[in-house]
């Protein structure tokens, strides 16, 4: 069919679409503008979705593929136990659940034991509700974070329960606005603790069920908090729940200090305090990251740390998080949400097609004559078939690429504005164009035939 | 002996209207030699411009035979029927039908589209043809920029572009003022001392004289077929 129709054919057919279609500019425009807002919505929407999935999956990431994490948890039942509040609820993983992971297990790698203690950190007058991490020297290594300036804590000054201290790179603004950190000293509680390095931030886990990591009161709210009648020495008070949930949350503002600095100025037992009540608790330890050597051996060597630990725990106070799992969950979740963004935009370029089909509908309608006049100076049907298709493939066409135009935009402002990530697939850009395009064929047809099948001497009697 | 361009054997067209059948023309026997000028006439709905679609390919008959040029019309295509008109006919309406929103250079070359001539050497041709019928001045303007005149000559330039073996016109001048059909009647004489063979219907009888052989249709028959031998002069 093609090869019949000469190139000037061709190159007229391609031009009287043009020409009838700027003869009717404001038509044109508006029918195109279902096509044009389909393909950048489909566009921008991507662009979204890519970003969040990417940040969430990159938080994951960081997080280690290779490691499953440990983490105490307060058991169910115990929470309803208020009877016995004379008794510090003991619970959580301990020094020996990690010796024993270690002995049984040999893929295990490393072992990363922290204990993390919600509290205000100091430097004169500035402060941050910060998240102070008592871990053991080869806790970068293995979260893959990078020191920025200074250096980390050695084994030597762990086992010498030194108070330095280590910041994560997002504290930095909040606490030392001047800069310069390395070699200054902040305050815990009334507790100085030397900075000998700056870290990179590290990811967020999100589970259902949360970190059981409390707010340490500092010493100045200690004694207007508590009540004069009680009797409890722990060390710190602790004044509310850890708010942070799902996978992505705002950043946490974490203070690194040698794991035996932490027990012993903070101790191990923790007070939360519930409607004017006190809760006191004994962790021994908050998380344990356990590294496995192989990426495929990950899950399988969950199970038997779950089990292990399950001996020793008469109740499932501590929860295991796999970050592989969590990725494959994130992978899972993208394609779903992909999905259901594929049927939106679909049914907005479908709508959009529908808008054209109405319009070129009309047109032919309009233009009845003149197809009967084309027809009786030898126009052949598929001339006719294909000068209305052209123009609605170079309305579906023009829309498409007006969308492209508006839906590499969107993302930017979105970006601007909004200060979410978004991330721009190339084949977004292609596919949206594609589906444009083909909308204008599969919806270009039915018009086109309807003014080709135009009985010619009817149509020239038109009017 | 003069070649026979169009052939009519029996030729019958019937329209369906619901369950009534109407026999618009009953068995038309016909023979047109090259360089004939025939009017066709006769009282309205006799079927002169149902026998014109036929002969202009828009229409198939129902029976009959049709031979133009030669070829057996009734057994064609759609597809071969278009490239028929395209290559051997050139249609004159009696409303003009020039397609408004292209000027009269563009009505003209309409019928060169379909061949696939280049647009340069349409676009020349169109120009030549405009100026000789008296449109030099013309030639960008839209067709509602002219007289119904001028409009009729746009559609004789264009019946001629595409150099056809058969002029149709469908009551060429009746939309048209006395004068104005005089010019356009001195370009069909014109035309047909150049020897071009054109049929036109029409049902007024000073017009019916230009011609040199008048086709009487009654009740979608032939009732007189005559041949004038002495023609008026412009
Ligand atoms: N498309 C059609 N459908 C039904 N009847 C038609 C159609 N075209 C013409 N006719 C009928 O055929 C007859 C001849 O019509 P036509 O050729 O138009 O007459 P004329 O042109 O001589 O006035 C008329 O009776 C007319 O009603
Ligand atoms: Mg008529």
């Amino acid at each position: 069919m093609l090869s019949v129709l000469s190139i000037y054919r061709w190159i007229r057919i391609v031009k009287m679409g043009f020409k009838s279609l700027w003869l009717h500019r404001l038509r044109s425009l508006l029918t195109m503008l279902g096509i044009v807002f389909g393909v950048a919505s489909v566009i921008a929407m991507l662009a979204v979705g890519e970003g969040a999935s990417q940040v969430a999956q990159d938080q994951i990431r960081r997080l280690g593929s290779k490691n499953i994490i440990v983490r105490s948890v307060k058991p169910s039942l115990e929470q309803k136990a208020t009877g016995q509040r004379s008794r510090a609820i003991e619970y959580g993983i301990t020094w020996a659940d990690a010796t024993r992971i270690r002995s049984t297990i040999p893929d295990v790698e490393i072992l990363v034991p922290n204990r993390i203690i919600r509290d205000v950190v100091w430097n004169t007058q500035w402060r941050v509700d910060g998240q102070i991490v008592g871990t053991v020297s080869w806790y970068p290594e293995m979260r893959e974070l990078q020191i920025i300036e200074g250096r980390y804590f050695t084994e030597i000054e762990v086992q010498s329960v030194q108070n330095v201290c280590v910041l994560s790179i997002n504290t930095i603004t909040s606490l030392f606005p001047n800069g310069d950190p390395v070699g200054k000293s902040v305050r815990i509680g009334s507790d100085y603790y030397k900075v000998i390095g700056i870290i990179e931030d590290e990811g967020n886990i999100g589970t259902p069920s949360q970190t059981q990591s409390f707010l340490v009161q500092t010493s100045e709210n200690q004694n207007k908090s508590r009540k004069p009648g009680e009797r409890f020495s722990p060390q710190r008070e602790i004044g509310k729940r850890d708010e942070q949930k799902g996978p992505i949350a705002t950043p946490q503002y974490r203070i690194y200090i040698p794991i035996t600095a932490a027990q012993k100025r903070f101790g191990e037992t923790l007070v939360r305090r519930t409607t004017g009540t006190f809760e006191a608790e004994r962790v021994e330890l908050h998380e344990l990251i356990v590294m496995v050597n192989v990426e495929e051996r990950v899950e399988e060597v969950a199970k038997i740390v779950d089990s292990i630990l399950q001996k020793y725990h008469k109740q499932r106070d501590y929860e295991l998080t796999i970050p592989l799992e969590l990725l494959r969950q994130a992978e899972r979740t993208k394609q779903i949400f992909n999905l259901v963004l594929g049927t939106i935009a679909g049914i907005s370029l479908l709508v959009g097609g529908i808008g054209i089909m109405n319009i070129m509908l009309a047109t032919v309608t309009e233009r009845t004559r003149e197809i009967g006049i084309r027809r009786a100076l030898g126009a052949r049907k598929r001339d006719i078939i294909l000068q209305f298709l052209i123009e609605t493939i170079i309305m579906s066409g023009t829309g498409g690429l007006m969308g492209i135009a508006l839906g590499l935009f969107i993302p930017y402002l979105i970006t601007y504005f909004a200060t979410m990530p978004t991330i721009i697939r190339l084949w977004s850009p292609l596919i949206a164009f594609g589906i444009s395009a083909g909308i204008g064929v599969i919806f270009g047809i039915y018009p086109a035939l309807r003014a080709a099948n135009m009985d010619p001497v009817e149509a020239l009697r038109h009017e | 002996m003069k070649k026979c361009v169009i052939k009519l054997e029996k030729l019958k067209k019937n329209y369906k209207m619901g369950s009534v059948d109407i026999y618009a023309l009953r068995g038309i026997d016909m023979e047109i030699d090259e360089g004939e000028f025939v009017c066709i006439m006769g009282p309205s709905g006799c079927g002169k411009s149902t026998l014109l679609n036929l002969l202009g390919c828009l229409d198939k008959p129902t029976e009959g035979k049709y031979y133009l040029n030669g070829c057996d019309i009734s057994a064609m295509d759609d597809d071969t029927l278009s490239d028929m008109r395209c290559s051997y006919l050139g249609f004159v309406f009696q409303s003009y039908n020039l397609i408004p929103q292209l000027s009269v250079v563009e009505n003209i070359e309409i019928p060169l589209y379909y061949q696939g001539v280049s647009p340069n050497e349409s676009r020349n041709k169109s120009i030549e043809l405009a100026s000789r019928i008296g449109l030099a001045e013309r030639l960008y303007h839209k067709p509602t920029e002219l007289s119904g005149g001028q409009q009729q000559r746009v559609g004789i330039a264009r019946a001629l572009v595409n150099n056809p073996l058969v002029i149709l016109a469908d009551e060429p001048t009746g939309n048209l003022d006395s004068t104005s059909g005089k010019e356009i009647m001195g370009i069909f004489t014109e035309l047909h001392e150049q020897g071009k063979t054109i049929i036109m219907v029409t049902h007024d009888e000073n017009i019916a004289k230009y011609g040199d052989r008048i086709i009487r249709l009654k009740d979608g028959l032939i009732e007189k077929d005559e041949r004038i031998s002495k023609r008026i002069s412009v």
